[in-house]
Formats: structure tokens, sequence, C-alpha cells
């Protein structure tokens, strides 16, 4: 079941603002919200630093949820950032206890359980492409970066990087693309 | 097309840079190639995924700036403790509370799950009973503070137990073996977590063999590994076969584990088809099983694998969960298609059959192994 969130004016605003990468928006859920995630995880066996972790992995969710598609939220953003980092929360208690899973005893209020397995799904390929990226190596890692991350064009990544023209860098950033391809999918293959 | 060249095609077919003549003419060769399209297909998801990443890093790196700005002014408080003065910290803050115990539970399964295993030692014990242990017995609480005493001194993964062993290891699980001939262990993918530099297996004589691991799937929390170090002894055939079925209800089943620092066995029998909350991949047993005990086989009366051990429930008594051997197999064929793994083979000689338990669990104990790492 997807979680939806209320046309509450702001919170769109808020949401549109994350998913446009706006610090102020960052700033603002931060603001708002910080204090009562810390609440809830140091009342469950929490710490100020696991707080500030899950708060991190439930903006995280957040972010992905207002860059999707069929995004849409039916409760307040508030009550869907509760729901998320409480959610977050319990997985790792469990998974600190190692062994065994327990039953969900702190009740949730929205359903975010869909959101978090696609979060997690997602999380796994972020962390496929960059443990690829590490593996490739320099150069080839600082020049998919700049051209695929920083969006630099090929002229100026040429003059970084000393190469005597835009073509051999674009010919260098082929065969770093095709390692670099070949790295993610040797892994992404192996998950399932 | 020259690949170069079909990465670029796709590249600007994507960003919308193509002209329309060259958009038809680039749909047209896809049409028409069924290969080429399949490569134009899988670059275009990849370029998505690259993009996906490039979106999400930013946004990472937008959240530890503003989380970095809002710490200074003190909205966010962090401990800002690393390392072993975080322990202090976490030893000092609940020290007096009753919650303690869960949380040096918590704590101690991420350091050592020695340390557990040696106050559990000579009491059944979950999560649950250790708490009361550590609250009514104060010579199980000292021990405890002793110990804690041990880490605060030493560097974190160390504890008397790891500092003997040559692989100071985080954590202890089970593991068996299934492929005799290249020598292929199983376990349970979340043991592996903590894996971050050495992955070892260790026998009932304490001899310890480097692995690697060659699968893990989270989903049904299954690993495979190899034992890659060239002083591990080749063992005669596995002496059981895996039960290709379902095990079935109420069969009675044992199983071999390493919840402490040798092996310990354990008996049951299948409770139910399921595990948690109708979950297929597992089905149940009604057994006890302790930290470390993940990963250890579950074998059945006629001498067939029909599980492996992975979890519990917390809040119910003897409710464990194993998961079903058809992940097996399915696990081996995946790491048959690796290239340099496709020899995995489950190799038996069934000879437990009609034997006594004694002498079923002589013959299997050599194919159990503690897992370990750091």
């Amino acid at each position: 079941m997807h979680a939806q969130v209320n046309r509450s004016a702001s919170d769109i605003a808020l949401l549109e603002g994350l998913a446009r990468n706006e610090k102020d928006a960052i700033e603002k859920i931060y603001r708002d919200h910080y204090h009562m995630i810390l609440h809830m995880i140091m009342i469950n066996n929490g710490n100020p630093d696991d707080a500030a972790d899950v708060f991190q992995e439930g903006m995280i969710v957040l972010f992905e949820k207002s860059k999707s598609k069929d995004f849409e939220l039916n409760c307040q953003l508030k009550t869907y950032l509760y729901s998320v980092c409480r959610r977050l929360w319990l997985k790792k208690l469990n998974q600190q206890q190692r062994f065994g899973r327990q039953t969900d005893d702190l009740e949730q209020i929205a359903p975010v359980e869909e959101d978090i397995e696609v979060h997690e799904k997602r999380q796994q390929e972020f962390n496929i492409m960059e443990n690829a990226l590490q593996k490739i190596g320099e150069p080839c890692k600082s020049l998919l970066e700049a051209y695929y991350l920083q969006k630099k064009h090929m002229q100026q990544i040429a003059e970084e990087f000393s190469y005597t023209n835009a073509d051999n860098a674009k010919t260098q950033k082929y065969k770093c693309l095709v390692r670099l391809k070949k790295l993610f999918f040797a892994q992404y293959k192996n998950t399932p | 097309m020259e690949d170069t060249l079909l990465i670029d095609a796709a590249e600007r077919y994507i960003k919308g840079e193509m002209s329309p003549e060259e958009m038809t003419y680039f749909e047209e060769i896809r049409k028409n190639n069924a290969e080429l399209d399949q490569s134009v297909v899988e670059h275009i998801f990849f370029l998505n995924e690259l993009e996906k990443f490039s979106e999400g890093k930013k946004f990472r790196h937008q959240l530890h700036e503003t989380a970095a700005k809002l710490s200074d002014e003190g909205l966010i408080s962090k401990s800002k403790i690393e390392g072993k003065a975080k322990l202090v910290y976490f030893w000092n803050r609940y020290k007096r509370t009753v919650a303690v115990a869960a949380s040096i539970a918590g704590l101690v399964s991420i350091l050592s799950a020695s340390i557990i295993s040696s106050l559990s030692s000579n009491k059944e014990s979950n999560i649950q009973p250790l708490v009361k242990q550590i609250n009514e017995q104060d010579a199980k609480y000292r021990k405890l503070e002793k110990q804690i005493g041990q880490i605060k001194s030493a560097t974190i993964e160390t504890d008397a137990a790891a500092a003997k062993q040559r692989v100071e290891s985080k954590f202890q699980a089970t593991g068996f073996l299934i492929d005799v001939t290249n020598n292929y262990i199983v376990t349970n993918a979340h043991v592996l977590k903590e894996a971050r530099n050495k992955l070892i297996i260790e026998n009932n004589k304490g001899e310890q063999f480097l692995t690697q691991s060659v699968y893990v799937n989270t989903e049904n929390d299954l690993a495979i590994l190899k034992v890659i170090d060239a002083d591990f002894k080749k063992l005669p055939p596995l002496p059981f076969s895996i039960k290709k079925s379902n095990a079935d209800l109420g069969e009675q089943v044992f199983m071999l584990g390493f919840p402490k620092e040798e092996i310990v066995y354990g008996e049951g029998y299948i409770s139910a088809q399921n595990g948690y909350k109708m979950d297929t991949i597992y089905c149940q047993l009604n057994t006890s099983a302790n930290e470390g005990n993940s990963g250890s086989p579950v074998i059945n009366k006629q001498g067939e694998l029909v599980g492996v051990i992975s979890s519990k429930e917390s809040n119910a008594q003897g409710v464990v969960f194993a998961i079903k051997t058809s992940h097996i197999f399915r696990a081996i064929e995946e790491v048959k298609k690796q290239p340099g793994n496709n020899l995995i083979k489950v190799n038996s000689k069934p000879t437990l059959k009609g034997n006594d338990r004694v002498s079923q669990i002589k013959k299997l104990q050599d194919y159990v192994f503690m897992i370990k790492g750091n």
C-alpha cells in the first residue's frame, strides 16, 4: 500500500523543494521534525547518534518519494516522516539483535512498508554503483564523475584532465564507462 | 555499429539531442536488430541508474551539509565520540537504568558474540532471559562489567576470547559444507553483515580457514562461501543429502551449531510450514536456538538436510525459523552461473539413515563450522 500525503500547500512546496535538492527545504524539514524523531528514538533504546542516522535515512526515503512519478501523499508530511523513521529504527533494532525478527510492538501510523522496500532496493543499487565507481580507479572515476555527476562539458574536462582535446577525453570517457557498466552489471545481476 | 558509437547514440537519444531524421533512423535499426536493441535498452537502463546515483549522491551531500550546519547550531546533538569512547558513553549512560540490559545485549552482540555465549553458557537463553540474568545475578553482572572494562581498555574488536584467535572476530555464527570437492559452505546472509575484511571458518579443533563469499541473498537470507585456504583438507562426501521437498509437519529434526566456542547439539520438530507472518521462504521449528546458531543445518531422522536456521521470534519461546532447502538449490544454480564457480555441486553419499543419533552426530560434526570474521 502506498502512503499518500494530504495536499497541505506547505507540505507540497517542501516536497517539491526536496525533489529539486533545495537546501532550504531540507533545513526546514529538519527544524520542524527533528525533535520528534529524536524523542521517538530516545524512548526506544536509541541515542542521539542513532537519531541523526535514522533521520537522514528517512530524509532519503522522502527524497526518493518526492522524485517518484506516482508521488502522492495523503497523510501529513510529518506523519509520513514519523512512520518511515519509526519503521527504519525498528529494523535497525532488529538487525542489532542480529538473531531474530521481533514482532512489531510499536504500531505504525502510515503504511510505509512498500516505500521502505523501494528505498532498500534503491540503496542497494546506489551501493553497487558506488562500489563500481570505486573499483574502476583513477582517472576513470574522476572523469566519469565530472561528466555524469557534475555535468561538466567535455571541453572543460579535457582541460582539467589535460587531454589534448575534447575528442580524446570523450574516447577515454567511453572506455571508462564501458568498464563501469561491466562492473555494475556484474554486481547488479547477482543481487535479487 | 561499434560500441562507442552505440553508447554515444543512446546517450543523445535519451537526452533528446537527436534530429528527427536521426531518431527515425535510430529507431528503425533498433527495430530490425534485436541484439542491438537489447544493448541499447541495457545502456539506457544503465544511464538511468547512473543518473539516479548522481541525484542521490547530490542529495546525500546536501543532507550532510545541512546536518553539519544544524549540528553546529546545536539542533542536532551528536555525541561526537567514536570508537571506544562511544562504548564508555553508552556504558555510563545506561548503567543505572533497567533498559540497560537490552542495550548492553545489543551492544555486546555487535561487539562480540562470544561475550554473550560466555554469559549464557550454562543457561538456555535468548535476549529476554539475558536481561533478567544481568539484573538478578550479581555475579554475572560483575562479569559483564569486567568484560566491558576490558573492552574499554582494549580496541573495540578485542575481547578475551577473540584475542586468542588468529582472526579477531566481530561475530560468530554457523555454516556447513555442501560441496566437498570445491569446498562451498552455506550460511545466512545476515551473518556476513559485519564481515568487512576477513571471513573465516573454524572447525571444532579451532583451526581457521580463510573463505570468501560467492553469493549473498538478503531476501532469503542465504549466503554461500568458498574456502580459499590451501590448508583446508578435503573431507569425504557429505554424509547427508539435501531434501528436495519441504519438511513434513511434525517431523523430528536436530541441528548442530556454534552458539558457543564448541559445537552444540539441539533437537526439535517442524511446527509450521511457513515462517513469521506466513513467510514462505521459511518453515517454523519448535526448538531452542541462540545467537550463533544462525546458519546451522537442520537435519531429519533420515539424515536429510531440511533447513538452515535463520532467526527466532523474540516474543515467543522456542519459535525458530529455518530457510527451506529449495532456496539452497536455487542459490547453487545462481552460483553456477558465475565464472570460476561453475563447478559447484552437492556431492553427498548419505550414510546417516538408520544410524543412532550419536553416530549421526559424529559423522556430521566435521562438516559444520563456526563462521567468524571482522
